[in-house]
Order: C-alpha cells, then sequence, then structure tokens
C-alpha cells in the first residue's frame, strides 16, 4: 500500500468537527489537526495547545523600542549635538516622550508582526494538504480533521474506521509529497 | 451581547458561508468600464500633481502663494487633512474591534486600506513643503559627516516619527488582516491569479494553531494601534499649539484634532463606501445597520467639534488677550472671512442634521453631507493655519495668502494619488473581510442545545 502522511476527514459543520476532535482523542490519538475556515471555539482546549509566548515578545519588542528611542535621542541632542532651543536643558525629557512613545509602539507591532509569522510557520507555499481535491473547502465552509500518520495509534485502516464513525461528510488521505 | 448600544436599525445576515465567500471574491472579477474610466480620472489627477511637483523642483517654492508672514498654507493644510482622515480607520478598526462592535465587521477593511492611503498621502506633504525635497533625509537622526542632528524638542520633529510610526503600523494591521481572505481567495481562483493570491497568503492553511496565534496578535496589534489613534494627531496638534501665535497657542488643541480628524474620516468613509458598495453589489452586506452606526459617530464627532469650536471663541475672549481676540474676530469678519463661514457651516452644522434617522439611513443624503464635511474639514485647517497665520503680534506685518496654480495643482495631486490606489485596491483584494463576516453568521448546529459562537 501508497505510503501517506495520514488522513483527513471533511465535515459539514463545526459541531460535528468538534464533536470529533473528542471522540478521537478519548480513544488516544495525540496527531490531530484542524482546518477550518474561522476560528472555531473550544478547539483550542479540546487540542491541548499550550500558552502563547507572543505577549512576552510583544512587549520585549515595546521595551527595546523604548530604549532605542529615547537613547536615539539622548545622544542626539545630549551628547552628539548640543542645541539651545529656547533656554531649554539639553536634557529635556518632557519633549523626549512623544517620540519615545511612537519608538514604543513601533517596536512592539513589528515584533508582535514578525513573531507571529514565525509561531504559524509562515511563509510556507506549499503543504501537503493542499494537494488534497476539494480542500480549497476549507477556507469557505467545510471543517476538515487530520489525523497524521506519525501518530503513535495510527493505523490506516483502523483510523480511517474511527474516522468514518464520526460521520464526515468523506475521509481522504493525504499525500506523501512528491519529489 | 451588547444589547446597550443597540439600535432599532439591526444587521440582517441571512447569507450562508459559502455566499459571503462567493459575493465578495466575485468583487475582484474583471472590473467595468466605469472603473477604469474611475482609474483614469484618478491617474490623471495624479499626473498634475507630477507636472506642478517637478516644477517646484525644478524652480524652488516660489510658485506656491507663500507670502510673509503666511509661509504655511495649502501643503501643510492639505498634509493635516489626510493625516485626519486616516484616524476615523483605525478607529474603525482596533478601537472598535476592542469594544467587540458588531457593526465595524463589514466596514473595517474599507477604512483600514483609506487609513493606509491616505497616511501615505499626508506623508509626502511635508517632503514637498520642506522645498530641498532631494534631503528631506535629513530628518532621520544617523551619523552623517555634517556633524548635525535633528532637534528632537522640536514638534515638527514628534510629526515624523509619529507619521512614520503611524503608516507602518496600520500597514502592517491591514496586510495582517488581509492573510486568510486572500487565503480564501486563493482557493476560489485559477491559473496565474490563484498563484498570486497563493503566493501573498504566504501559505495559511486555517489550521487551529495558527487561529489561536492569529487571534491573540490581532488583538495585541489592534490595542497598539488604538493609542495611535489618539496620539498622532495630537502630536500634529503640537505643531501648532507649542507656538505662541495667536489662534494656535491653546491647551485645547489635542483633543480638538483628534475629533475633527475622527469626524473628516468619517465622512471621507462614506464618500467612498456609498458609490464602492453599489459598485461592487455589496448592498446585503453593508446595510442601513452599517451606515446609521456610521453616522452616529459622524454625530458624536461633529458635535465634539461643534463644542470645540465654541470654546476656542470663548477662550480667546475670555483671555482678555488683544491678538488672541483680534484674531478669532478677523476669521469670519476678516479679509478671508468665507473660509471661516466654510468651517462653521460645513462641521459644526451641517452634522446637526445628523440627529434625525432619516437623514441617517438616506444615503443620498450622507453622500452629500459627506461631501460637506469633506470640504468643510479642509477649511478648518486652512483657516487655523492660514488665519492664525496672517494677523500675529505685529500688525504693521500682517499678510493675506492667496493660494497659487502649484497649491491647487498639489492638492489635486493627492486626491489622484489617493485615489488611484485606493480604487486599485478595492478590485485587487476583498474589501469586506471575509472570514471576520463568517464569524457573525450563526453556524448551523448538529445539537440544537449546543452552546457556542459568538
Amino acid at each position: 500500500m501508497k505510503m501517506s502522511r495520514g488522513l483527513l476527514a471533511e465535515f459539514a459543520s463545526a459541531d460535528a468537527l468538534v464533536a470529533g476532535v473528542v471522540a478521537l482523542e478519548s480513544h488516544g490519538y495525540s496527531q490531530l489537526e484542524t482546518y477550518t475556515p474561522f476560528p472555531v471555539p473550544g478547539l483550542e482546549r479540546r487540542l491541548r495547545l499550550g500558552h502563547s509566548r507572543l505577549p512576552l515578545l510583544v512587549f520585549a519588542g515595546g521595551v527595546i523600542g523604548a530604549i532605542l528611542g529615547y537613547g536615539i535621542q539622548w545622544y542626539a541632542d545630549v551628547r552628539a549635538y548640543l542645541l539651545n532651543s529656547g533656554g531649554r536643558p539639553a536634557h529635556a525629557v518632557p519633549a523626549f516622550i512623544p517620540a519615545t512613545f511612537e519608538a514604543t509602539i513601533l517596536g512592539a507591532a513589528l515584533t508582535g508582526f514578525v513573531a507571529l509569522l514565525i509561531a504559524l510557520r509562515l511563509p510556507a507555499l506549499w503543504h501537503p494538504v493542499f494537494e488534497v481535491e476539494g480542500f480549497e473547502s476549507a477556507s469557505v465552509d467545510r471543517y476538515w480533521l487530520a489525523v497524521g500518520a506519525d501518530d503513535r495509534l495510527f493505523d490506516h485502516n483502523g483510523t480511517r474506521a474511527a474516522l468514518d464513525a464520526l460521520g464526515p461528510l468523506r475521509v481522504v488521505p493525504i499525500p506523501e509529497m512528491v519529489a | 451581547m451588547a444589547t446597550v448600544l443597540r439600535s432599532k436599525i439591526e444587521p440582517v445576515m441571512t447569507q450562508t458561508h459559502a455566499e459571503v465567500t462567493r459575493d465578495i471574491v466575485r468583487t475582484l472579477e474583471t472590473p467595468p468600464r466605469s472603473y477604469y474610466l474611475a482609474v483614469f480620472g484618478a491617474v490623471f489627477l495624479l499626473l498634475i500633481g507630477i507636472v506642478t511637483f517637478t516644477i517646484i523642483i525644478k524652480d524652488g517654492l516660489g510658485h506656491s502663494g507663500y507670502n510673509p508672514p503666511v509661509m504655511w498654507s495649502v501643503y501643510i493644510t492639505t498634509f493635516v487633512f489626510w493625516v485626519g482622515i486616516g484616524h476615523a480607520g483605525t478607529l474603525i478598526s482596533a478601537i472598535l474591534f476592542l469594544f467587540r462592535s458588531p457593526w465595524r465587521t463589514a466596514v473595517y477593511r474599507v477604512t483600514e486600506a483609506m487609513t493606509v492611503f491616505a497616511v501615505m498621502t499626508a506623508g509626502l506633504f511635508p517632503i514637498i513643503h520642506i522645498g530641498r525635497q532631494w534631503i528631506f533625509y535629513w530628518l532621520l537622526p544617523y551619523p552623517n559627516q555634517r556633524y548635525l542632528w535633528p532637534n528632537f524638542k522640536s514638534p515638527l520633529l514628534w510629526d515624523v516619527f509619529a507619521i512614520s510610526t503611524y503608516l507602518t503600523v496600520s500597514t502592517t494591521f491591514l496586510i495582517f488582516g488581509l492573510i486568510p481572505d486572500v487565503a480564501a481567495v486563493r482557493d476560489k481562483v485559477t491559473g496565474w491569479r490563484r498563484f498570486i493570491y497563493g503566493q501573498l497568503s504566504m501559505g495559511w492553511q486555517g489550521t487551529d494553531n495558527q487561529w489561536r496565534h492569529y487571534s491573540r496578535a490581532y488583538l495585541y496589534l489592534a490595542a497598539l494601534a488604538t493609542p495611535l489613534v489618539l496620539s498622532v494627531h495630537s502630536v500634529v496638534s503640537w505643531d501648532f499649539a507649542s507656538s505662541i501665535i495667536p489662534g494656535w497657542h491653546g491647551t485645547i488643541f489635542a483633543p480638538y484634532f483628534v475629533a475633527g480628524a475622527i469626524y473628516s474620516g468619517v465622512g471621507m468613509v462614506f464618500t467612498l463606501l456609498i458609490p464602492l458598495r453599489k459598485h461592487l453589489r455589496l448592498e446585503h452586506m453593508i446595510t442601513d445597520y452599517h451606515f446609521d452606526n456610521l453616522s452616529k459617530l459622524t454625530l458624536l464627532t461633529g458635535s465634539i467639534l461643534f463644542y470645540s469650536y465654541s470654546m476656542e471663541y470663548f477662550v480667546s475672549w475670555y483671555s482678555g488677550n488683544t491678538f488672541e481676540q483680534t484674531t478669532f474676530f478677523l476669521r469670519p469678519f476678516g479679509a478671508q472671512w468665507w473660509s471661516g463661514w466654510t468651517m462653521i457651516t460645513c462641521n459644526a452644522l451641517v452634522s446637526q442634521l445628523l440627529w434625525f434617522r432619516k437623514i441617517r439611513t438616506n444615503l443620498t443624503s450622507l453622500f452629500v453631507i459627506s461631501i460637506f464635511i469633506n470640504i468643510g474639514m479642509w477649511f478648518e485647517r486652512w483657516v487655523i493655519i492660514v488665519s492664525s497665520l496672517s494677523n500675529d503680534y505685529v500688525p504693521w506685518a500682517w499678510g493675506v495668502l492667496n493660494p497659487t496654480w502649484s497649491d491647487w495643482g498639489i492638492l489635486a495631486g493627492s486626491f489622484g494619488w489617493f485615489g488611484m490606489w485606493f480604487l486599485l485596491f478595492a478590485r485587487s483584494f476583498p474589501i469586506v473581510a471575509i472570514q471576520e463576516v463568517k464569524e457573525m453568521i450563526p453556524m448551523p448546529r448538529l445539537h440544537p442545545d449546543a452552546h457556542g459562537g459568538h
């Protein structure tokens, strides 16, 4: 039999998908992945995904932005080029706040965007599931559930039977990567 | 659910998920002739601007109507006008997201695109205005052989940072929201278009892990864009308020400018959205419900403007300062009295029409009002800038500014530049957020008693 990367089941509703995930997890499957057109409430708890590290990274990006923003202003106006502007002190803290604030936001937002792409493993222009015919519906109104071949319990016929028992529209294999 | 803010006009959600995708992907099909005409119109205006700008670069700013003491005029007016437009977009896409406002969903992509292109337009004006446009990068702090550094005690430099941050963050936010929607388009089209949208979607699959990080990060970006709505136009207002020119030196300026920015931005949203929705046949998605809510936002900010105008006059009278009083007397009764009255009529008075629900849900009247808002808000900045500079402390140095062909050429070019980008965007990317609209639709359920969804 041809090797495959796992099996995909197509469901007509988000409830059926969530019920399927619950059933397979109770069987002991762990390498499950879902593909949905929008975030389906309740799935992340089912799939036991860990805590996101994004908040920490975004915070760190903001702090770095603030330090850089203030640092550049301090270096420019206090160290490198002293300019008497209406008799104000060279180190004019209140005047340095607006640009520092903007730099904080910029640092946090850009860090958030880059960290997100890394977390999502994007850009990744090809994925085996894209080879499945009809998988385009995952961005329209269908809910797909994948069981990876690397799952401890994975057995082509047994897993197919387990998926069929969930009442999907159909079950298809994920093709192996074409060399 | 948000029962507190619920109006009598309710959103209508009769479509299925598949219909949402179909209707929005349809807007990306080969456009009709009218669309090309609009694009050509925009490009023509842009060409006027390019030719004018080329002449200004060759000969210098002498072509523009600068007349001491009025050395800030149409370019700075138009700069503030376009920056202001952007603020409504960020308010709708970020702040209303944090407030979980349901009417934001169908319109936020239009407003976000408007923000990016408006700020992109605004960013050109300080560069045009500085006179030696080819050394604009001297504004940036970097080690250089001139041994000079910019003066961070000047609000003009704060502005450089505020605008560039605003442009970067709002562009990031727009691209970010587009990723799953571009993936949805990728899955519907064929051939070379599928290839292009596939590349642009970066290979989005919609796995649960992706959605989880995505929703999180979207929340953060919204939270980070929110303070920009308030800070960017505050910084712009400090360009004026931190000087001692009568008519500029007011503590009310930051909130007054922010309210004006949102007011003018929602005005521009009407101007763009009303024809666009008809052209793209999205009447069933962008409904009276959305226009009613947008109108209420216009009414609120317009009334804040009304208050700010009154307060400016009151404070100038109450200050007992002759120069302040003279400046504010000359706004409605001086040489350029027409500009003062345009500002008061179009902003403070016309916005009050929106108290009537009949007007709030009548698109013809809303479109006409939105044109008044655009004109009024341009004149507000004109009045603040030019009338204040015209009449400062030394009456023998007073002067009147009359704009020239180069001022109008650049102004026309800015509308062409903005219009061209907006029109190209509207036919190339989903102008309504597919994924978020789907989230608003109650899901078909297996178990009628199961609870979930939004």
